[in-house]
């Protein structure tokens, strides 16, 4: 594994980037070698394995939410491939202006 | 989570009493700081009050205050609690005049704490320069009188710390909270006080919280107040969540709650309290943050001054404040050591953040050493080390309307003091 993906608990589906990637960076989960698509900050999630609709994202051990799209190995985990199972997650757009619920 | 030896502690004299030189108080409470307190006791009363402080900032005098005009309970029992917090020397009321503020209840509790009290009401002292005038006199005779409190040792034991994060990122939850919890670790066990607060950004982590419990009871309770908090916080429709958590790297509300949970450390979690409640003995507490009863005037803390301003009303003599996305804040009354999570943001923010503690993503430490260099910087800053926030001037206060139901106690077995 690279090291700059940190593992939290050996029960959890998802690494932790430990500095900030540019696009284009390569990294490395069991062998396995992936093409960053898009720059990614340092704290993010990427899948250590591949994880079904539906199934509870795993950090720390313990479930942070669930995949509302199927998450392939390697890929970034966010907002857009899961969600809380408590409360919806606010976030503004791109452009900094919207405030609203992550579906 | 794996205990670390606090090897610094044991092998060194002067860290059996953190503070050499405490202020001892009538009331027989020590404190870490001299502080004077200029309280205005409604939004009216503000200018008049800041005005009085500005010329004595470098002496001691800190403005705080009550903006609103209708009486509050939890708003009285802030403004006493801080008002004779072990922190402070004297304090200066403000009042308008026709505000709904109790201010001789207040003025009453201040002084059979044995601090001096002054009270000037705007509308009899005849406007806004003549108060000024007169807060101004009012405030150099305090200073001269709170000069000559006695100075004493004080032992870990006598010392009270709160946590609270704010700007938090992915990070947040691997370095900087996990190394404050090692550091509250050290201080439960050497006897003192630590209080980790918002049950808010506890949500998803209940059941796991309540194990730690010292009895089922109470883990009952640390369910129930985690419950409440959810509840409150769907009828708002937000939980305690910003949209520069997501930005750096935090997807849900749970994922936030486990990394703020790290603060909490491993120690048996001893009972709960409200805000101004004060813990009679050492121990690890949670600080229930959270209104009773149905959401009345809006979010349970609107920012991360309200929650240090209610860890310092339970007598935090100073607050860990972690933060990843670089928050700059400060206190009155308490000072506040910033412990930056994320070693991008120290780099470019460092004369904010008093440790480092995102250098454990970089291979330039280990947690335990982070958690050891926090629980130094605590002793250090107790015996009169100046904070970053508090070289650069940081005085931030603010206090809302809240509602805590007296028909809701925590109960003995919520707040077990033989523990």
């Amino acid at each position: 594994m690279s090291p700059f993906l940190i593992q939290l608990s050996p029960k959890d589906n998802v690494l932790i980037v430990a500095r900030s990637l540019a696009k284009g960076e390569r990294y490395e989960i069991d062998g396995q070698t992936f093409t960053l698509q898009e720059p990614l900050g340092l704290g993010h999630k990427i899948a250590s394995t591949d994880i079904g609709i539906g199934e509870k994202i795993l950090k720390y051990g313990a479930p942070i939410g669930s995949a509302t799209a199927s998450i392939a190995k390697g890929e970034h985990v966010h907002l857009q491939n899961m969600k809380s199972d408590y409360l919806p997650t606010f976030t503004l757009d791109d452009e900094g202006e919207k405030y609203s619920p992550n579906k | 989570m794996m205990r670390v030896k606090n090897t610094p502690q044991t092998n060194n004299a002067v860290k059996m009493s953190p503070c050499p030189d405490a202020y001892l108080r009538s009331d027989g409470r020590k404190g870490i700081r001299n502080q004077i307190l200029v309280a205005y006791l409604v939004e009216c009363a503000h200018h008049v009050a800041r005005e009085i402080t500005y010329p004595y900032r470098e002496k001691g005098a800190q403005l705080i205050g009550f903006s609103g005009c209708y009486p509050n309970p939890y708003s009285f029992r802030m403004m006493s609690q801080l008002c004779t917090h072990p922190n402070v020397g004297g304090v200066v009321l403000i009042s308008l005049g026709c505000e709904g503020f109790d201010r001789k209840a207040l003025m009453e509790e201040i002084r059979k704490s044995g601090r001096p009290v002054e009270l000037l009401i705007i509308q009899e002292t005849g406007g806004t320069s003549r108060t000024i005038r007169e807060g101004r006199s009012k405030v150099e005779a305090i200073i001269e009188e709170i000069a000559h409190v006695p100075r004493v040792e004080m032992a870990i034991n006598e010392l009270i710390v709160g946590t609270v994060c704010g700007g938090s990122d992915g990070t947040s939850g691997i370095t900087a909270n996990p190394a404050i919890g090692l550091s509250f670790d050290h201080l439960v066990d050497g006897g003192g006080t630590a209080i980790f607060e918002e049950t808010g950004e506890l949500i998803g982590c209940e059941h796991i919280m309540a194990a730690r419990a010292a009895t089922p009871e109470l883990g009952r309770a640390l369910e129930a107040c985690v419950g409440k908090a959810a509840l409150y916080y769907s009828t708002m429709g937000h939980g305690s969540f910003s949209p520069g958590n997501a930005d750096g790297g935090l997807t849900t509300q749970e994922e936030k709650s486990m990394g703020a949970y790290a603060k909490s450390g491993s120690s048996k979690i001893s009972g709960i309290i409200k805000p101004g409640d004060i813990p009679e003995t050492g121990g690890l507490y949670l600080l229930d943050v959270v209104p009773d009863g149905e959401p009345r005037f809006g979010f349970p803390n609107i920012n991360d001054t309200a929650e240090i301003a209610e860890l310092i009303a339970c007598g935090s003599h100073l607050v860990l404040f972690a933060t990843g996305r670089g928050s700059v804040v400060g206190s009155v009354i308490s000072p506040v050591i910033k412990v930056c999570a994320n070693p991008e943001t120290y780099r470019n923010m460092e004369e904010d953040m008093d440790v480092d503690a995102g250098r454990i993503l970089e291979g330039r430490g280990t947690l335990g050493e982070v958690g050891d260099e926090i629980y130094e910087k605590i002793l250090h800053v107790a015996s009169g080390g100046e904070t970053k926030s508090e070289l650069l001037g940081h005085q931030e206060f603010v206090l809302t309307y809240k509602t805590f139901d007296p028909a809701i106690p925590m109960g003995p077995s919520c707040f077990p003091n033989d523990l």
